[in-house]
């Protein structure tokens, strides 16, 4: 009796979603034995991450929704980059320096007379704009002279953070607290909280927008030649040089589709939840975007399921202490999901019985 | 020993640029084991964070700081193998995998590190100052009035040279690193081989991170690290997988984290004690990464500092490689 492998030539849409949740499953069991090995009960600090991000009612899921907003357009953003075999880890960044820029906008650079609708769209422009420029510049980088995009956006994201330091804590600091003044109310997100009968719910429009991105990045990817050269791009460089792709442009134009992703993901960020920058405002969701995209296979659709998954544990999280059990969570989750691939290009068999010649 | 003037700033920036770039140096000459058998791991930051609060976790609860340093780097060990396990024996993608272990590595270490905050008491490697050489001037603190780990991070760089260009094994080894199919049909055991360079790589990266807690900033604090994992892994590329010119890019490194504080604390020029021009001075290390590898990336270097050829890809028998 043996164990035989044998590579799959099909892979299964069916196989490989079942393998993804299979994987989370296991990384959280994973995650649980460990968290018993730290001194905490798994059962206990699961069934608080339950209890704070669905079951707890409305309130609950509504929290989880407004977290699974900038998860989905970063992870969205890494996807793409992903598909393309770019390793954008610098979603974090990217999403920094587009809260950054719609901030100036909202505060600083435009009237606040300005109308909603115009001051909200300039907002999210200049967001998206600042994100990709970011991104971008690890991009060009990559394409250039083939410096490696792990370190150079991964080392943007520490820049952008000390920048955005900058102008939290001096520059536009109200009276020397690190959050900069109240957006006037034209930037503000409408949200669900604004009518009567739904108060205290903070799911804000940039859900919609981020459920749009979603449905665009689909489309886009499946549907369009800019999509289809991606993907080449990814499962095949050297095909895609012969077939006469413009490589650089397309991972240069890649990483701006990405960045310009995340960046709105802080713009929506700041102008539907905090109304103004703050120092910290993100929880380091251009980080989990990482696994958010991983665990969603690269697939829209797959990357909202995971996007509302890992939301549900940020949020819970919250709940459990010591601090740092998510993102723990999260790396086991990721490294069983890698392990996991190995079911969807093998078929693992029990072989009984006489060994065969070969 | 201090000196005034210009060779004194220059002294203490030596000095304290080697004693800084130690725990870069370590965890970058283990990223390169890994990377030379082939395997890139891109959770060094998680492990050396791992690596720290496990460190002072063990010295705290047993007041032995042998004990610290070995259990830092078991601990590191033990983690990167499971890197080793998905990426190696499943040959699953090493980039993401890399990943997930850093994260895996960083939550790990806050729950370990959970109590550890303004923790006292607990053992500190020694400061080792060899007679009359100390008092060379410029060079003699920087290489001979340090923390013990300096010297223990001189020794491994050393030690990770001769090992690769030196001996058999080292051969082996860069053999499966640049042709891992040559290296199988000589009857070398590829994945035997990634395994221990992957958890050696672990180990150092533990090493480097409780050298961190344990002797050059001692302490505990969650996010201590603050992205020099990442930089080693940078500097392996910049010093182009040689061990000797990766500790010289770190002591550099090192150099670089200090100057801002150095800069501020000069008073013939004013300007620099502007609060706002920290924020800025604190980008450095940063963006000197970026340009390194920029560097690094004009094709004249390229070509003399190649990079392992089959870095970051499965090794099947009888499989073209990914």
């Amino acid at each position: 009796m043996r164990l035989e492998l044998e590579p799959r030539v099909l892979r299964s849409r069916w196989a490989t979603a079942a393998i993804s949740a299979g994987s989370m499953l296991l990384g959280l069991v994973a995650g649980a034995a460990v968290l018993a090995l730290a001194g905490v009960n798994p059962v206990e600090a699961y069934a608080a991450i339950l209890r704070a991000s669905i079951l707890g009612g409305a309130y609950a899921i509504s929290d989880t929704l407004v977290k699974a907003t900038p998860l989905l357009l970063c992870g969205l953003g890494c996807a793409v980059a992903f598909r393309a075999r770019l390793w954008n880890v610098g979603a974090e960044g990217q999403l920094l320096l587009g809260a950054w820029a719609a901030t100036g906008v909202a505060s600083f650079w435009l009237p606040a007379g300005t109308p909603a609708p115009l001051m909200l769209t300039a907002m999210a422009l200049a967001g998206c704009l600042a994100g990709a420029l970011w991104a971008g510049i690890a991009g060009w980088l990559k394409a250039s002279l083939e410096v490696n995009e792990v370190i150079t956006s991964l080392m943007l994201v520490y820049v952008a953070q000390r920048l955005l330091a900058f102008f939290i804590f001096g520059r536009w600091s109200e009276a020397g607290f690190p959050l900069t003044p109240v957006f006037p109310r034209s930037a503000w997100l409408p949200r669900l909280s604004d009518l009567d009968s739904f108060s205290g719910l903070t799911v804000h429009l940039g859900l919609a927008v981020a459920l749009a991105a979603c449905l665009g990045v689909w489309l886009a990817m499946s549907r369009s030649i800019w999509g289809f050269e991606i993907r080449l791009l990814g499962d095949s460089p050297s095909a895609a040089r012969y077939a006469g792709l413009p490589v650089a442009r397309r991972i240069v134009g890649t990483m701006l589709v990405a960045g310009a992703l995340a960046g709105l993901a802080g713009m929506l960020e700041v102008a539907g939840v905090g109304h103004r920058l703050q120092d910290r405002f993100s929880p380091g969701y251009g980080f989990i975007a990482i696994a958010v995209a991983w665990l969603g296979r690269l697939h829209p659709v797959g990357v909202l399921a995971s996007a509302l998954v890992f939301s549900a544990l940020l949020v819970g999280a919250k709940e459990v202490q010591p601090a740092g059990i998510a993102q723990m969570l999260q790396g086991a989750v990721m490294l069983v999901a890698v392990a996991g691939d190995f079911l969807v290009r093998y078929r693992v068999r029990l072989v009984t019985g006489e060994v065969r010649a070969t | 020993v201090s000196a005034p003037g210009a060779i004194g700033f220059v002294e203490n920036l030596l000095a304290a640029g080697v004693s800084r770039g130690t725990p870069i140096l370590l965890a970058a000459v283990g990223e390169l084991l890994a990377e030379r058998s082939g395997v890139l791991n891109l959770g060094v930051e998680g492990m050396m964070l791992l690596g720290a609060a496990v460190g002072y976790a063990v010295a705290h609860a047993t007041g032995c700081l042998a004990l610290g340093f070995f259990a830092a780097m078991a601990a590191t060990a033990l983690l990167s193998s499971a890197h080793a396990f998905v990426s190696v024996t499943l040959g699953g993608d090493q980039v993401v995998s890399g990943l997930g272990l850093g994260f895996f590595g960083a939550g790990l270490a806050a729950v370990v590190g959970a109590d550890l905050v303004g923790v006292t008491g607990v053992p500190r490697a020694p400061a080792v100052e060899v007679e009359l050489l100390a008092r060379i001037p410029i060079v003699g603190p920087a290489l001979f009035a340090q923390n013990a780990v300096v010297y223990v991070g001189i020794g491994v760089a050393a030690l990770a040279w001769a090992y690769l260009y030196r001996t058999r094994w080292g051969l082996k080894l860069r053999a499966v690193g640049d042709n891992p199919t040559a290296a199988d049909a000589q009857g070398v055991r590829v994945g035997l081989l990634r395994h221990l360079h992957v958890a050696a790589g672990g180990a150092l990266a533990g090493l480097g991170g409780a050298s961190l807690s344990l002797a050059i900033t001692p302490g505990w604090v969650d996010g201590m690290t603050a992205g020099i994992g990442w930089i080693a892994v940078g500097l392996v590329i910049f010093g182009g997988w040689d061990p000797l010119r990766v500790a010289l890019g770190a002591y550099l490194f090192g150099a670089i984290r200090r100057l801002p504080l150095d800069l501020q604390g000069l008073d013939g020029l004013p300007f620099l004690k502007n609060p706002s021009l920290g924020y800025f001075l604190d980008m450095l290390p940063y963006l000197f990464t970026i340009a390194v590898l920029v560097v690094a990336g004009l094709s004249r270097f390229r070509k003399r500092f190649a990079a392992p050829a089959a870095l970051g890809t499965a090794f099947v028998r009888g499989e073209r490689g990914r």
